[in-house]
């Protein structure tokens, strides 16, 4: 990814998709209640972090996230999405030799002070992955999965959770005759609102979203977008995306990342109408990335 | 009519001829897979036929010979020059205690089977040949059959030792049918009987099943652990790579080296050690678990096999997906939960075939045994009514042991050639049908893990 890749692309038409995602932008989020300015669930300082303890993937990160927004994490291949995301709830810490600088909060604590209970926080802080991976068991025990981890449940509670969290996902009329069979036999969209879904029976604060979409067909995929829309407000949801129209549908702030520094964070509408910085406005033009 | 001629014409003529000039890998891979196929047949073919034939009632023969002598005999086969091999039982009643003879066919004047010629199986000098008289009591007042021999003069068989009494003479097909799975449960569930050469193999089956079992019960979790370990926890470092290496070696020592470490620091020195410690066993005393026993047998086979479950489970646990491993993770899973629900559960199916590989080679493997616990003869089976039911430090019986010993260190080596063809096929069924459970089961766990 280099900066020349600017040049050999006529600038005249890139003007279009712009205002073309300013338009979608504009319309998703007319059609979302606005949320109340509410307080802080995610804060990063001055993050730095390092593979192998010399390739610096994240370079001073800065960013806010209010508590039921939805974000979404933009920026060209390679860039620091995921490894930023991943820093959010720790699970860089399974890479071996790794390393954070900065800080990073969850409700003022951070994250990555001695006594914080990994554990707690993954469950606080959700996560699902590009390529959908549910287990190897039942539907059932997919979703019960997280609970039967942190918590004692009888079986009439985890019935209810289990058809509460698939409710939640969208997922339940295509799914409650057969709990029992085997996860794998869903579909790729189906598969991955299982995640999502088991994710959500952690009861989680926070929803990280890597790239959910990727591996899904346009309906699937309409149908998680939808279900994004759902959880907006209840939960604050960071997802990541290559999807310019779905970046611009589905959240309420986006944020712009370009070699391991984040170039500008913004509301949505802003970013992709009036963005303040050249490079975000050649990625979402498609000048490069 | 013309048509199909003409089709054949035309399929003469095929525009495009099969490319044979791979011709002579073909035909060398493929001779090659034909002879192994063949032999694989001629062994299984062999053992089965040779094992079937040592449980079939075989007719009996009268023979009056040339020089005057009468015998009622087995025919088994004529061998290369020309002589009748054949059992003429009575052993007590021969000179020289001979059970089987060699005939050449012009010295046997005449060959008859009596429609009530008896066979009687006894616990003692094998099987009696002659006709039965009538039940009785004997010399001591005990009650017996007494019985003619071939050459007319009678006889009495103590009842205690007669087990059986047959007329094979007078079966029809379907008795000697039933006659033959009747001998051939009674192989399987009866103890040898004098010096092995008659009687089952249930004593040297136990034996087998019992060592396979509780080495199974060790090297599972064992061998399960050591690859959890190496695969999971250990950072790649020069050591792992050394576990490793060291791991592959082990599974290439010759399986003697096992059984001579087995004894000399098993049994001579841990033994030794516990006797002393446990049981305050002094100098001179009998040695309880300083002996040659089940448990050091077991153990020892442990240790040949850990290897292929090592390098077996590590080979499935490298299968189990990063993502599961990352979801179960984010989760706010622990290490230990995430190994224990998500792993080792995606592993079964590697785990399963490192249980696979050691038992097999468990059951087939003899050579450590036979310096580590297994005798020819043991009359006590190691499990029984008696606490503590399972006897760790006692010797006992192996199948394939019992192969060698009833065939090349029996007295009576003639009698026994069928019961080692028998045991044979009976140890390698033991193996093919533990392979197919074993492989049915992974099937079985490979199916439901792809949601099948
Ligand atoms: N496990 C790792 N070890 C070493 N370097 C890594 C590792 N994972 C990612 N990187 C490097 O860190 C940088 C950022 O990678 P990251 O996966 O965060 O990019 P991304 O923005 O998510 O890209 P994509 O859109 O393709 O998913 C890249 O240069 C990548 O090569
Ligand atoms: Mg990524």
């Amino acid at each position: 990814m280099t900066d020349t890749a600017v040049t050999d692309v006529p600038s005249e038409p890139s003007v279009k998709p712009t205002t073309d995602l300013g338009r979608i932008a504009a319309d998703s989020a007319s059609r979302r209640a606005k949320l109340e300015l509410s307080e802080m669930v995610i804060r990063s300082e001055n993050l730095d972090f390092f593979y192998d303890h010399s390739a610096q993937a994240l370079f001073n990160v800065d960013i806010d996230v209010r508590r039921g927004q939805v974000v979404a994490f933009i920026g060209p291949s390679g860039c620091g999405k995921s490894t930023f995301l991943r820093t959010l709830n720790r699970m860089n810490d399974t890479i071996p030799n790794t390393r954070v600088e900065g800080l990073v909060k969850l409700d003022n604590v951070d994250i990555y002070s001695p006594d914080v209970d990994v554990v707690e926080l993954r469950r606080r802080v959700g996560m699902v992955f590009q390529r959908p991976n549910p287990f190897p068991m039942s539907i059932y025990d997919n979703i019960a999965f997280g609970p039967r981890l942190h918590k004692k449940l009888s079986k009439s509670e985890t019935d209810d959770l289990v058809e509460q969290c698939l409710r939640g996902a969208a997922l339940w009329d295509e799914t409650h005759d057969r709990l029992k069979s085997s996860a794998l036999t869903l579909s790729g969209g189906q598969q991955q609102r299982l995640c999502i879904a088991r994710a959500l029976a952690n009861d989680p604060e926070v929803l990280l979203l890597d790239e959910p979409c990727s591996a899904l067909d346009p309906n699937s995929t309409a149908k998680i977008e939808d279900l994004i829309f759902e959880l907006r407000g209840d939960y604050t949801i960071i997802i990541v995306t290559h999807n310019m129209q779905q970046a611009a549908r589905v959240s309420d702030r986006t944020a712009f990342f370009l070699k391991g520094k984040l170039i500008e964070e913004d509301e949505t509408t802003q970013i992709f109408t009036r963005p303040s910085h050249d490079e975000t406005e050649a990625y979402i033009t498609g000048r490069f990335g | 009519m013309s048509q199909a001629v003409d089709k054949m014409l035309k399929l003469r003529e095929n525009p495009n001829p099969p490319d044979v000039r791979g011709g002579v890998g073909v035909f060398f891979s493929g001779g090659a897979l034909s002879c192994v196929l063949v032999a694989a047949i001629a062994l299984f073919s062999l053992l089965f036929w040779r094992g079937a034939q040592a449980f079939w009632p075989r007719p009996l023969t009268e023979w009056k010979m040339e020089n005057g002598q009468v015998f009622l005999v087995e025919e088994f086969e004529t061998k290369a020059d020309g002589s009748i091999r054949a059992r003429i039982a009575n052993r007590e009643f021969q000179p020289g205690r001979l059970d089987f003879v060699a005939e050449q066919p012009e010295l046997i004047a005449s060959r008859s089977n009596p429609e009530n010629a008896v066979r009687v199986e006894r616990a003692e000098n094998g099987p009696f040949h002659g006709y039965l008289l009538s039940e009785g009591l004997g010399d001591t007042g005990a009650t017996g059959l007494n019985v003619k021999r071939p050459n007319g003069e009678e006889v009495f068989l103590p009842g205690d030792s007669v087990l059986r009494v047959q007329y094979p003479n007078q079966m029809s097909f379907f008795d000697r049918v039933g006659t033959w799975l009747a001998n051939l449960g009674r192989f399987i569930i009866e103890k040898p009987r004098e010096a092995n050469t008659e009687g089952g193999v249930l004593s040297p089956l136990v034996g087998t099943a019992l060592m396979v079992f509780l080495m199974t019960l060790m090297v599972m979790p064992f061998g399960v652990l050591a690859a959890v370990y190496l695969n999971e926890y250990a950072k790649d470092s020069w050591f792992t790579h050394v576990c490793r290496v060291a791991v592959n070696n082990l599974a290439g020592v010759p399986s003697i080296v096992f059984g001579v470490f087995g004894l000399g620091f098993l049994i001579y020195g841990l033994g030794d050690t516990i006797d002393h410690v446990l049981f305050g066993v002094g100098e001179g005393d009998p040695s309880i678990f300083g002996n040659p026993g089940l448990l050091w047998a077991s153990v020892t086979m442990a240790l040949l096999t850990v290897p292929v479950v090592v390098v077996a489970t590590e080979e499935g646990l490298r299968a189990v997906p990063r993502e599961q491993r990352d979801g179960a993770l984010a989760l706010g899973a622990t290490r230990w939960e995430m190994l224990s629900r998500v792993i080792l559960p995606g592993a079964k199916p590697g785990i399963l075939t490192g249980a696979i590989l050691a038992i097999s080679r468990a059951a087939g493997e003899v050579a450590p045994l036979m310096l580590t616990g297994v005798v020819g003869l043991e009359q006590e089976l190691p499990i029984n009514a008696e606490p503590p039911f399972i006897h760790l430090q006692e010797r006992f019986m192996h199948l394939g042991f019992h192969i060698y010993s009833v065939g090349f260190q029996s007295p009576n080596v003639e009698a026994s050639e069928p019961l080692v063809y028998a045991t044979a096929s009976l140890l390698l069924v033991l193996v093919i049908s533990l392979n197919l459970v074993a492989i049915r089961w992974r099937t079985k766990v490979r199916r439901s893990l792809q949601g099948r």
